[in-house]
């Protein structure tokens, strides 16, 4: 009844066999992969030291390890998961793989610098990797002054230059979003026809561009003043290290933008394609991706409230962060507005986006309650905000790749994934997580500091659900990566469109071919056109 | 069956069309656009130096007018009017290259380099007259007037820093006109294509516009006492 | 062809080729304000001497963005990138000399 699904003679799979024709291609596609691996090694890296971290964080003696391996840990686990993992995994899995795709162009505006931009992440990578297998760094992957320029022994240079490496691959893949999405869209292709993914890359583009060069000159004044004894923020010879920290903050905030903002736009297609409606209020949807960017650079002397800075700066910035609340809340809104009346699946999909608008509004929440400058003061530097901050990246950023991953799996390989472990996993992934990080909430506001590996007996039960939690969460991850690799080989051929979803990316095959399309479409349309009947599309 | 996506006649195809543009147009718009965003990382870059400066400047402001009486005026002015005339022979370059020039695009892409060259070379002279001079931040630094021994480091490191990132960005942009220069002695620039031209000046442009703040924001102050 | 018409096309650089007599005036013009900004730095004029030499560099930084970078000339969204490149600098600057100038205010009253 159902008629066979082939594969494709001709994809961007089996166009061109042997490592120079992945290392050396200039498909989007083909590099899109390559930063998959790289990534995913990456996140294990930051997972390993998280286990550490967990392990020694049941019992309440520090006992596990030394307070300078301790410090090592946490920052080590920082800069991986932050750098090397967080900031790039959507853009340049899910965004190189689709932007093009989207837009009915056959590849970037820029296709030899994408490929340069996975060289570059890679050497940022093996710099940071050099640091570790050296003996890792101390500062906290916030590298304060002026422990970082002044008293760490640490490689606290190998990180730093590791890190500017690295942002030059976030610029240009940045700048690579932006020339495509303004130049490069297909006949008939306007702004407002846009899938909202492309919207969200976009802003993350804006972001990525506007604020990495300010990291990059803050990480090289801190080489330089290791390095040539420079006086940028040492107190001996009148510098200020706050300054360090308004440099650092203002490209780190918005970071966190780049972090969510992807995930956003994964969560609008999710949510569409998972209620078979057009998403509620789409220029909103739009407007508010552009508005979280431009807001949020505005917001970074929210970390800095017992830092130093000036009370009234203080209230300026408390009052910004609560407006960039409000676009976020927008998004939220709106996506749950999308599946009222709509046809709600349950696909694994599907299950990590209501994980997502859940957990993604409890962090967000969080964060207002520190952007109130008189609970800041109480909980800032306490477990509050590592609760605050897991809350969006893991329960945010992580449950929109995972949706996003196996949402466009079958366009990426051609096959479909085993939906039963599939499902299982998330349910794991998001009961090991809230496990693991609700506990910190009420640890932080009991008082327990953050950074720190002993701590009084009284914090012992919830410091072990949390640990118990962490290591739930780690089986949660490791499933996907077998069921999806036994897929490539063994699963079922997926088709063209196997979710019966709106969007260019699913008129092509499954895999793509090279140039994305055997003919450059036309787009007529809005998005998520989706018929007004409710239709079985699963057999 | 269509042998691959948007195939085109080779009248259409020109060989500096990269495949996945449609045509010379929208591959010129993509490049200049391309630029002009990595322009605003290389604002946002420097632009961190700019306010570190500001925030010193404005908090010990003594210390600032007197490290900058250590600074030649001359030869800083002489640099600026170098990197000015360079951006004039950069100007004309594009112009001769819209204007198929072949030439005077090649002269005037040397004349680009040699001013370039001649202002690396004015700054290793400052920058040998600091170090002997003892003005190299660090345990090594010696200041006339001892009130301003400390702040006085943050100025020179300021300095140091600040030209220093300008003068590796100069290098670079020296790499490109060579290569610039290649693409115009062997024909590749054409009067349908000379966007490289166009787009290599503007990052020319850009490096010229750094040092047009710098020269005053650090050669400048305290001059009048 | 197959392409999105841009809605910007008119006034495209890519068909503009400036006379270069432009060049030269905005060259004379370059020299001009480098001179007059090394005369002025030589005459107290108090806290005016930090907003005369600004004001000479944004002028010329103006003409070279203008004129040799060809922006007189260009899209509205290279004067958009153009403008917000220099907005966001804006905004660093601002936000953090905001914190520095007002340390020293008291928060209520005096003390």
């Amino acid at each position: 009844m159902t008629p066979t699904v082939l594969l494709p003679l001709r994809h961007y799979l089996n166009d061109g066999y042997g490592v120079k024709s992945w290392l050396l291609t200039r498909d989007h596609k083909r590099i899109a992969l390559l930063y998959l691996a790289a990534v995913t090694f990456f996140f294990f890296v930051g997972g390993a030291f998280a286990v550490v971290i967990r392990l020694e964080l049941a019992t309440p003696a520090g006992d596990l390890v030394s307070d300078e391996t301790y410090n090592k840990l946490f920052t080590m686990h920082g800069v991986m998961m932050v750098f090397f993992f967080l900031i790039p995994v959507i853009p340049s899995v899910l965004g190189n793989f689709l932007v093009p795709i989207m837009i009915g162009a056959k590849d970037l505006a820029f296709p030899k610098l994408n490929l340069f931009s996975w060289y570059i992440y890679m050497l940022g990578g093996l710099f940071t990797l050099y640091a570790l297998v050296a003996g890792g760094v101390d500062t906290g992957w916030t590298f304060y002054a002026p422990f970082s320029t002044v008293s760490s022994t640490t490689n606290v240079i190998p990180t730093a230059l590791g890190i500017f490496i690295t942002g030059f691959s976030s610029i240009l893949t940045g700048l690579n979003f932006i020339v495509t999405i303004h130049r490069m869209r297909a006949p008939g292709l306007t702004w407002f026809r846009l899938p909202l993914f492309i919207w969200s890359t976009y802003a993350t583009s804006l972001i990525n561009v506007l604020g990495t060069p300010v990291i990059a000159i803050t990480v090289l004044l801190v080489a330089a003043e290791r390095l040539f004894h420079f006086g940028f923020f040492d107190p001996t010879v009148g510098g200020d290290p706050v300054l360090f920290q308004h440099l650092f903050w203002f490209y780190s905030h918005p970071a966190v933008y780049i972090m969510v903002l992807p995930a956003m736009g994964v969560i609008s297609e999710l949510v569409a394609a998972g209620c078979r409606k057009p998403v509620f209020g789409y220029h909103f949807v739009a407007f508010a991706s552009l508005a979280i960017a431009v807001l949020g650079f505005l917001v970074w002397g929210h970390h800095m409230f017992v830092a130093g800075e000036s009370v009234y700066a203080a209230m300026i910035f408390s009052i910004l962060s609560f407006l960039v609340a409000i676009p976020s809340a927008v998004k939220v809104f709106n996506w749950t507005a999308t599946m009222y009346k709509g046809a709600v699946s349950w696909e694994t999909p599907m299950l990590y986006a209501y994980g997502f608008i859940g957990l993604f509004t409890i962090g967000g929440l969080t964060g207002l309650f520190l952007a109130t400058i008189a609970v800041d003061v109480h909980v800032t530097d306490t477990y509050f905000v590592i609760a605050h901050f897991h809350y969006i990246m893991v329960g945010g950023t992580i449950m929109g790749y995972l949706g996003g991953l196996h949402f466009w799996w079958p366009k990426i390989s051609g096959r479909l994934y085993n939906e039963a472990l599939a499902k299982v996993s998330a349910f794991i992934i998001f009961i090991g997580f809230n496990l693991t990080f609700f506990p910190q909430f009420v640890l932080g506001y009991l008082g327990m500091p953050r950074r720190y590996h002993a701590y009084p007996p009284d914090f012992q039960v919830l410091n072990v659900l949390s640990s118990a939690g962490a290591s739930i969460l780690g089986v949660g991850y490791l499933i996907p990566m077998v069921y999806l690799m036994w897929s490539l080989r063994y699963g079922p051929l997926a088709g063209a469109n196997p979710w019966g979803a709106a969007g260019l990316e699913w008129t092509t095959t499954s895999p793509p071919p090279t140039e994305n399309f055997a003919e450059t479409p036309v787009v007529d349309s809005e998005p998520y056109q989706y018929p007004a009947r409710v239709e079985e599309y699963f057999g | 069956m269509a042998d691959h996506a948007g195939a085109h006649p080779a009248a259409e195809h020109p060989a500096a069309l990269a495949h996945q543009f449609d045509d010379l147009e929208q591959q010129k718009e993509a490049s200049t656009l391309g630029m002009w965003v990595f322009l605003v990382t290389e604002v946002l870059f420097f632009g961190g130096m700019f306010v570190t400066y500001a925030v010193y400047r404005n908090a010990y402001p003594g210390a600032f007018a007197a490290g900058s009486r250590e600074l030649d005026v001359m030869l800083g002015g002489i640099n600026t009017a170098v990197l000015i005339t360079s951006s004039l022979t950069m100007a004309l370059a594009v112009h001769a290259a819209q204007t198929g020039n072949r030439r005077a695009l090649v002269w005037l892409l040397v004349a680009t380099m040699a001013l370039g060259g001649v202002f690396l070379g004015i700054k290793s002279v400052e920058y040998y007259h600091k170090l002997v001079e003892h003005h190299i931040p660090g345990p090594g630094f010696r200041f006339a007037e001892a009130e301003y021994l400390k702040h006085a480091q943050i100025f020179f490191s300021l300095y140091f820093m600040m030209t220093g990132l300008h003068a590796l960005h100069m290098i670079i942009g020296i790499g490109l006109m060579l290569f610039m220069l290649r693409w115009a002695w062997n024909g590749t620039i054409t009067t349908e294509y000379y966007a490289p031209i166009e787009i290599s000046g503007l990052y020319w442009h850009f490096v010229d516009i750094v040092w047009i703040f710098l020269f005053p924001l650090l050669y400048l102050i305290g001059r009048h006492v | 062809m197959a392409r999105l018409e841009p809605s910007d096309l008119p006034g495209d650089m890519t068909d503009h080729i400036v006379p270069t007599r432009v060049y030269y005036t905005i060259f004379a013009l370059l020299m001009l304000g480098t001179a007059l900004t090394v005369a002025i730095a030589y005459i107290d004029l108090g806290v005016l001497n930090i907003v005369a030499a600004l004001t000479i560099a944004v002028t010329k930084a103006t003409l070279v963005v203008l004129f040799f970078m060809h922006v007189r000339y260009s899209t509205r969204l290279t004067w958009a990138v153009v403008i917000g490149s220099v907005f966001w600098l804006a905004i660093l600057l601002a936000l953090t000399m905001g914190d520095y100038l007002t340390r020293s205010w008291q928060v209520y009253g005096s003390v």
